[in-house]
Formats: structure tokens, C-alpha cells, sequence
């Protein structure tokens, strides 16, 4: 987020879904697509097999994907700043990069160059492992393409360098003229189905609905005036601070709508701390997870099946959800529930329905501007639509950036906050599986997933299996500085040697217990995708 | 502008585009010709044959799925010919299954059985002769009954072409022809992803979602079109609601974007929890650190809410309460609460998980 809106000044993935499928050259980077997003893969392994586009794959493991890739650079996790500023240094050394586009439309290019310069195809063979030549013939493939798409998701954020992760994913398109053409762009796919819709709608401590910084003194009497209240300048929080400030006593009031921080947080017994120590906790949820069990007050809430509302998915398209069936009991939708506590905090909230609140929505949010539940009937919207008689946007960028010129960012690479050693000697990365979804909270009661994905497994290469002297399906240890779990060893392929990978769906083997809470500076996203562990026969 | 190619169907004259096939131009000016296999956004194959029309000079009846329209082209899809061929076709299909349509989950949504109707047929003319091979309930998502299989091939190419998930096939040709994953394996012991497309698409009875077993006829079916709850695809999909219930989840050609009616297994099979008896159905509270939590009612809940909050407010100040949004919810939910939390709470602590 915070890299692409420092690139290009938005950070919403730039192009469509359905572009993919059409394009000439698509990099999957970070991604597991056909597993995390599973649509989205069936629409690249389409461009593969019959429209003839050319996939590449960076990815430390062997995933699906792989299979339909014309080339699989497989380098050491953590590495990737390098291996994205090797293959533009061979773009630009072989004079394959677009460059009446660098020059219209991008600024600080000579401090780019400068900087990747040193990274030469031999030495980032040297960081991340990837043959040189592979290298070079990406890089050749890339440059060539007319039209590449850049796919990234978790496997690119969830770094210390996450930020810069992105940004080099943004110089690497920029440096293509990929960026505000169609079927082109850089793509983040985003892991929750409205991921997208909490930042727009301003569920962040900075900004506003839309963006609109809460430090700009013209926002806030902007949206003094809408909401008739005193607005306060300072931007707040952020979750991992809200935890902190709650472990130190300084957050006393806690109220958790519909998330289960207790699975997904890096640092598992720092949260259970932290919630344990706030005053008083409200928790609104569907089922009493482990979040809502600590909590003084859990108000049930009405699934999405039981309530009319949008949900923005992660191209920018604003789509209805439709009340199905009613809701358990006295269970009830989030937003009656907001309207009603903040109605007996003496302010009053008194919206009929869904509807209401996007009338509200479009009034105060430019990039929805022109978007109203009449219009979304038929195929939903993209924003921005500012007004009622926009059509929508299919991609971003196109003619000139939101920002103005896009913006190269020279990035040096930095390793891994934690990288295996005597003690703890293999790599651990963490993801999704096909089956399940984020926290397990709604996937796990599903007698089909459970069915094909029962429980949590250690995926581990068989060389180090036979090292280890584990087999196929015995139950392993893994530790790290922070906590152990146990698990059942898959052996495969999947996984280099030296690394193993377990998924983050089951709080039986809560993995987030041995994840390393090193965070990105900026992102604050934490490093779930590498840490060093010890594996071992249980 | 597109060439326009003018053809006579059934005696009305018509305009095609240049490299339409007969099927798509008649079926494009309200003109009805039936098909089994085809199926749009997969290879034509022109294999069941009961689309075949009359040309005229050609020698025998064409396919009209896979018959590209040419200038001045005569079309008839009614004659006699094109009939008695169409009977023998769906007569031989009936007399080679096990069409008993009373027990059948797809009755009254089935190609097959609606083409025996339109046909006028009272009974096959051929004895009725099936495999006998034993229903697949193996897994507890997909079932398969290959008595009804017609042979279409229209779950092996939206498995390979509209997923590209490259599972099925035939295995065996000509009357032992089977469809099916590698080694005639049950899916759940195969590499299927069960994603549901092949039973979305199955004309009739042969590939059913178990779940919605004796849940509801098609006709009882409501549907009711929402966006997936799961990843930030947003997959457009129907929600099959019978009694109340969700019974299960079809996909939707008609949904242009993001994903042209085809879902993943989340999607498709994932809804389980809606219905699953431990949810919350009351409010909760706790009376008193280190207790229990005990059910309450809404009044108890919200006041005692508005209450602390507002001793909390007034003693520490604002910004000692927080508030985690969610990503799961809808716009109008992160929306109202970040207002909550800024305009009535007076704090910009809020923020949400997404970042993990
Ligand atoms: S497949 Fe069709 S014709 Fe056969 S039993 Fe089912 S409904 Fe009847
Ligand atoms: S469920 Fe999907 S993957 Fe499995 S056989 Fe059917 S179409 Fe193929
Ligand atoms: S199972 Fe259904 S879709 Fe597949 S070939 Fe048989 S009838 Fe056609
Ligand atoms: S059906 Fe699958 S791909 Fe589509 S939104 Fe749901 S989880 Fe994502």
C-alpha cells in the first residue's frame, strides 16, 4: 500500500482481473495464486494455455503455478529487492527498458540506475541463488513484452522490506512503461474479501474516507461539517501500537468488530497479554473465537449472507452483497449494532438501511462519488467514479499518475530480520492453503475443506526429511526463538531444500507462535514470510 | 463496422456476423435449436449432434454449432429430417442411462429431460440398457452418478478450459467411454480442486452437489445473487435458498466480472458456517473480571457499553480507546465505525488486520 502510493500515488491495484487473461506477460511474484486467489489463477493458467501469454514465477516455492511458468526463478526468501533490482539492471545494461516512457512520465531515474547499477546478474546469483543466466533471460523476457502485468500478493508484503518490496515492484513496471496501459500494471492482490473497501472507507489511523489525510486541516473541517462533530488532528494508532499501548496500560477501551487478532497477530502470546490487560474489551463477532472470549462484552453479528451492504474487491470493483437469509437469534449486522451503541453515546446514527449509509458514503468520498446501489445492480463499479454519469475505471494511471510523474525509488536490499543459523538453521515461510481461509474461523466448519485439508502439516523437502530421519506424516517440532509447535511432515518438493512452509489456518498449531514480529517500518506489516527454525522428530 | 452476412432461417431472413455459427445466429434472433455439448467459452465439439439443421445444397444435416454461416445461406431447423434425427439421438441418450427422474436431484432442471419433452417422446424405442456403475458419494461436495452421464464432455472441457485445472478426461472410448479424473480415480482421490465448475455445467443428473441432496427441488430454489465472502477476487455468485437455508452455491454466465460464474471451492463449499449451531445468538457479558461470560440482552449490553466507554472517555481521555475494524465486513460497516470511533469516540485509533 504505502510503496505503490508513494510510486504512483494510490495504492489500489492499477488494472482489472479481467486484463490478465488478455496481456502478453504476466510475473507472478509472491503470489500463490491458484491457491489464494484461486479465480484469479484460473484467469492466468487461461492466458497461458490458450492466448499465449508468457508467465514467469518468483517464488521460493515450488507452487502450481509453476507448472504452467515458462520460467521459475526460485530465489532464497527475503530476497526479492535484489533479485528485482538484478533483472533492471540487465534492462537497462541491455538498453531493453521503455524509455521515452521513463522519460515522460517518471522522475528520479538517474538515482534508480545508480543504484541498481551493482546489482549485476552474478550478484544477485550470490544473494538469492537464482542461475545468473535465468535472470538475464526474465529480464529480456520482461523488457520485450508489449504489455506485462506484475502480480504480487502476501509473499511480497509480509516482509520487513515489504514497503520496498513494492516500491521495486513499481520501478520494475515503471521501468517497462507498463503502468496506465491496458494489461499492464501492478497488482496487488489483496488476501480479504474487502480489504480494499476498509481503506477506502477510512478504517486506518491516518486518513479519512477516500484518503483524505486526518492531519489536513481542510479534511477535517470538511468532515467536521458532515458529521457535526469536533474532529481531532492527531492520526492515531496502529493495530500493532494498539496492542502495545494496551500491554503498557495506556489503551484501556477496546472495541474489535468481526476480526480474531489472537490467531492472525505475529506475536500470539504478546496479544493474549496485551487483550487480557485492557479495561474493558467489546467484541462483535460471528462465532466466540479465541479473540471474543476474552473480551467483557461479545455482541453477535449477522453474517454476510443476513445483511444488505458492498463489499470493494481487490480491483477496485464496489459490488452488493444481499441480505439471503436471517440472521441466529438476536444476531444483528455490524452496522446496526455501530448505529445503536453510538445512539446511546448521545450521537445519534439513524439509518434505515445499508442504502442510507452509502448515500452518506457517496456524499463524502469522492472516488465513490457516483456510486449508488441503482448503478451497482447490474456489474458493480470500479473507482474512481466521482460522479453519478462516470462509467467507472477500468485501470489507473492512464496518461498520468495520480501523483503527477511516477516516481523510481532507489532500494538497496536488506536480508531478512531473521536468517537461519546454528541454533535454528532452516528458513520458515507462512501462507494459505487452497482450502482454508485466513484464521480457519469460517473454512473449518466447512465438511469440504476439512475433508481435503484437515489439519495443519509441516511441508518439508525430502532431502532434509531424510537428514532429519523424519517420514512422510510423522508428527514434527518446530521452534523458533519465540515458541514451538507440533504438526505432521508432508514431504515435498515444494519446499527448497532448507526451508520448510506451514499454513496459518489452525490455531492448534498456531504458527504465529514461532512468526517473527519484526516489522516494515512503514507498512507495519510483520515479517510472516521468513524466520529461522529448528525442525525436529516429535 | 463488422461485415454483416445475410441468411435465411426457418423463411426469416437474418443478419450474422462473419464468422458466426449457425447455432449463435439463430439462437441470437430468438430462433430455438437444442444442444447438449455445447457450451460457451469451450472448444465447439459438435459431438451429441442434436443441434443439426438442414442446409440447404449441403448433402447430409450439419451441426449447427459448429457450422460457420455463409452469405445466403438457407436454414431450416424444423424439418422433418432434422426431427426424426433429434428423436434417435435423445432416444438412444434415454435408453443408455438410468433416467429415473423421480429420485433425480436435477429433475426439472435438465437438458435431457427437457429435450424428451419438447420432442414429443412417449418412450424410448430402444430397451433401456445402463453401466450400472456405483454412484460416487466418496467426497461430501460432489456426487456423481455415471447412469446419467450422456457423454457430453462438457465437465471435461470446463475442467481444462474454463479452470484450466486439467483433471478430467475420457478414459476408454465408444460405448465403455467414461468421464472422470486420470485412473477412473473417485475425485476425492484424485487431483480434483473442487471448485464445482463440471457440476455447474453438467446438463443433466450426472455430476450434483451433495450437499443440497433432497434439500429443495430447482423450482423451490431461490437465488439470490451476492459477492464471495472469502478472497478479494469478489466472486459474483447465486445463493440456492430453500427453507430458509442456504442449500447451496451455483455459479452465474450471466455475472460478466470479475469471474464470468466460475468460483473456487471457498466459494462454492465454503458456506457451512452460516448455518452451524454455535453461533452467537445473544449478547454476552462479562459482570466482573475473572468471571464468566453469561448471555444478556441487547438493552444490558449496549448500555453497559455506552457506559464504559464514556467513564473511559472522560477519565484517560480519548485516545485511551481503540477500535480494530474489519475487512470482512461490508463498506457501510468499516464506514460507520471509523465515524464512530473519530466523530463520537473523538479518537483516530482505529485501524484493521488487513495489514497482516
Ligand atoms: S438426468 Fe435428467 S433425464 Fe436423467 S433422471 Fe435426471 S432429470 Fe431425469
Ligand atoms: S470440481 Fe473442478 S477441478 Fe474438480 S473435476 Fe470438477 S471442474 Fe475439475
Ligand atoms: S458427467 Fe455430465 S457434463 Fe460430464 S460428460 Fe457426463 S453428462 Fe456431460
Ligand atoms: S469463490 Fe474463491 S476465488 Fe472467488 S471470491 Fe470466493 S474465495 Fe475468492
Amino acid at each position: 500500500m504505502a510503496g505503490l502510493a508513494a510510486a504512483f500515488g494510490s495504492g489500489a491495484m492499477t488494472n482489472s482481473i479481467d486484463e490478465i487473461e488478455f496481456t502478453d506477460l504476466i510475473l507472478a511474484t509472491g503470489t500463490n495464486t491458484t491457491e489464494n486467489h484461486p479465480v484469479i489463477g484460473m484467469k492466468i493458467k487461461r492466458a497461458v494455455r490458450q492466448h499465449g501469454a508468457k508467465l514467469i514465477v518468483i517464488d521460493p516455492r515450488e507452487i502450481d503455478l509453476v507448472k504452467y511458468a515458462d520460467l521459475w526463478l526460485r530465489q532464497a526468501p527475503g530476497t526479492d529487492v535484489a533479485v528485482l533490482n538484478g533483472l533492471m539492471n540487465v534492462m537497462i545494461a541491455e538498453n531493453i527498458y521503455d524509455k521515452d516512457y521513463v522519460e515522460s512520465r517518471t522522475e528520479n531515474f538517474e538515482a534508480l540506475k545508480k543504484t541498481v547499477e551493482k546489482y549485476t546478474p552474478d550478484y544477485v546469483e550470490k544473494i538469492s541463488g537464482i542461475p545468473a543466466e535465468d535472470l538475464r533471460t526474465a529480464a529480456r523476457m520482461f523488457g520485450r513484452a508489449n504489455r506485462a502485468s506484475i502480480l504480487y500478493a502476501m509473499g511480497m508484503t509480509q516482509h520487513i522490506t515489504g514497503t520496498d518490496n513494492v516500491k521495486s515492484v513499481a520501478n520494475l513496471s515503471m521501468l517497462g512503461g507498463n503502468v496506465g496501459i491496458e494489461g499492464g500494471g501492478v497488482n496487488p492482490l489483496r488476501g480479504q474479501n474487502n480489504v480494499q473497501g476498509a481503506c477506502d472507507m477510512g478504517a486506518l489511523p491516518n486518513v479519512y474516507p477516500a484518503y483524505q489525510q486526518v492531519a489536513s486541516d481542510e479534511a477535517r473541517v470538511k468532515f467536521e461539517k458532515a458529521w457535526g462533530a469536533k474532529l481531532s488532528a492527531r492520526p492515531g494508532l496502529t493495530i500493532m501500537e494498539i496492542m502495545e499501548g494496551a500491554h503498557k496500560g495506556s489503551i484501556k477501551g477496546l472495541y474489535i468488530m468481526g476480526e480474531n487478532p489472537m490467531i492472525s497477530d505475529p506475536d500470539l502470546s504478546h496479544v493474549e497479554a496485551s487483550l487480557k490487560h485492557v479495561d474493558f474489551l467489546v467484541v462483535q463477532d460471528i462465532f466466540l473465537t479465541e479473540t471474543a472470549r476474552l473480551a467483557d462484552v461479545v455482541l453477535p453479528s449477522a453474517c454476510f449472507a443476513e445483511k444488505d451492504g458492498t463489499f470493494s474487491n481487490t480491483e477496485r470493483r464496489v459490488q452488493r452483497i444481499r441480505k439471503a437469509v436471517t440472521p441466529p437469534g438476536e444476531a444483528r449486522s455490524d452496522w446496526e449494532i455501530i448505529a445503536a451503541i453510538s445512539n446511546r453515546m448521545g450521537y445519534a446514527m439513524n439509518y434505515s438501511s445499508a442504502q442510507e449509509i452509502m448515500e452518506e458514503i457517496s456524499r463524502v468520498t469522492p472516488s465513490y462519488g457516483g456510486i449508488t446501489y441503482k448503478r451497482l445492480e447490474k456489474n458493480g463499479l470500479q473507482w474512481p467514479c466521482p460522479t453519478p454519469d462516470h462509467k467507472g475505471t477500468k485501470f489507473l494511471h492512464k496518461d498520468r499518475f495520480t501523483r503527477g510523474l511516477g516516481l523510481f525509488h532507489a532500494v538497496e536490499f536488506i536480508p531478512p530480520a531473521e536468517l537461519p543459523d546454528k541454533a535454528y538453521p532452516m528458513y520458515m515461510t507462512t501462507g494459505r492453503v487452497l482450502y482454508h481461509y485466513h484464521t480457519g474461523t469460517m473454512t473449518r466448519l466447512s465438511a469440504g475443506a476439512m475433508e481435503r485439508c484437515p489439519e495443519s502439516l509441516v511441508e518439508i523437502n525430502p532431502l532434509d526429511a531424510d537428514k532429519l530421519g523424519i517420514e512422510e506424516g510423522q508428527m514434527v517440532k518446530v521452534s523458533s526463538r519465540r515458541g514451538e509447535v507440533t504438526a505432521k511432515a508432508q514431504l515435498t518438493e515444494k519446499s527448497a531444500a532448507g526451508s520448510i512452509f506451514m499454513n496459518f489456518h489452525f490455531h492448534e498449531t498456531a504458527v504465529n507462535l514461532l512468526t517473527n514480529p519484526a516489522m516494515d517500518p512503514i507498512g507495519k506489516i510483520p515479517e510472516y514470510k521468513v524466520c529461522a527454525v529448528k525442525v525436529e522428530a516429535a | 463496422m463488422e461485415k454483416k452476412i445475410p441468411i435465411t432461417i426457418d423463411g426469416r431472413e437474418v443478419e450474422a456476423a462473419a464468422g458466426q455459427m449457425i447455432l449463435e445466429a439463430a439462437r441470437e434472433n430468438g430462433i430455438f435449436i437444442p444442444t447438449l455439448c455445447h457450451y460457451p467459452g469451450t472448444t465447439k465439439v459438435g459431438a451429441c449432434r442434436v443441434c443439426v439443421v438442414d442446409v440447404e445444397g449441403a448433402r447430409s444435416l450439419v451441426a449447427s454449432c459448429c457450422m460457420p454461416v455463409s452469405p445466403g445461406m438457407v436454414v431450416r431447423t424444423d424439418t422433418k429430417k432434422v426431427r426424426d434425427a433429434q428423436r434417435l439421438i435423445v432416444e438412444l441418450l434415454w435408453a443408455s442411462g438410468d433416467h429415473n427422474c423421480l429420485t433425480c436431484e436435477q429433475n426439472g432442471n435438465c437438458d435431457l429431460q427437457n429435450l424428451v419433452y419438447w420432442l414429443e417422446l412417449e418412450t424410448p424405442r430402444f430397451s433401456i440398457q445402463f453401466p450400472k456403475y456405483k454412484p460416487e458419494t466418496t467426497n461430501t461436495m460432489i456426487s456423481r452418478d455415471l447412469n446419467k452421464c450422456i457423454l457430453c464432455g462438457r465437465c471435461i472441457r470446463a475442467c481444462n478450459e474454463i479452470q484450466v485445472n486439467e483433471v478430467l478426461d475420457f478414459s476408454k472410448r465408444g460405448s465403455r467411454a467414461k468421464v472422470g479424473p486420470a485412473f477412473d480415480a473417485d475425485y476425492i482421490d484424485s487431483e480434483c480442486f473442487f471448485c464445482g465448475e463440471c457440476a455447474d455445467v453438467c446438463p443433466v443428473g450426472a455430476i450434483t452437489f451433495r450437499q443440497s441432496r433432497f434439500k429443495g427441488r430447482p423450482w423451490e430454489m431461490q437465488k439470490v445473487k451476492t459477492t464471495c465472502t472469502y478472497c478479494g477476487v469478489g466472486c459474483q455468485m447465486d445463493l440456492n435458498i430453500n427453507n430458509g437455508k442456504i442449500v447451496k452455491v451455483t455459479g452465474n454466465r450471466d455475472y460478466a466480472q470479475p469471474n464470468g460464474g466460475s468460483l473456487c471451492i471457498k466459494g462454492r463449499f465454503g458456506l457451512d458456517f452460516v448455518n452451524n449451531p454455535d453461533r452467537l445468538k445473544k449478547p454476552l457479558i462479562r459482570k466482573e473480571k475473572g468471571g464468566e461470560l453469561t448471555e444478556a440482552s441487547w438493552d444490558e449490553a449496549l448500555e453497559l457499553i455506552a457506559k464504559k466507554f464514556g467513564e473511559i472517555k472522560k477519565k484517560d481521555g480519548a485516545d485511551s480507546i481503540a477500535g480494530l475494524s474489519s475487512a470482512r465486513c461490508t463498506n457501510e460497516e468499516n464506514y460507520l465505525f471509523q465515524k464512530f470511533m473519530r466523530a463520537v469516540v473523538g479518537t483516530n485509533n482505529v485501524d484493521h488486520c488487513a495489514r497482516l
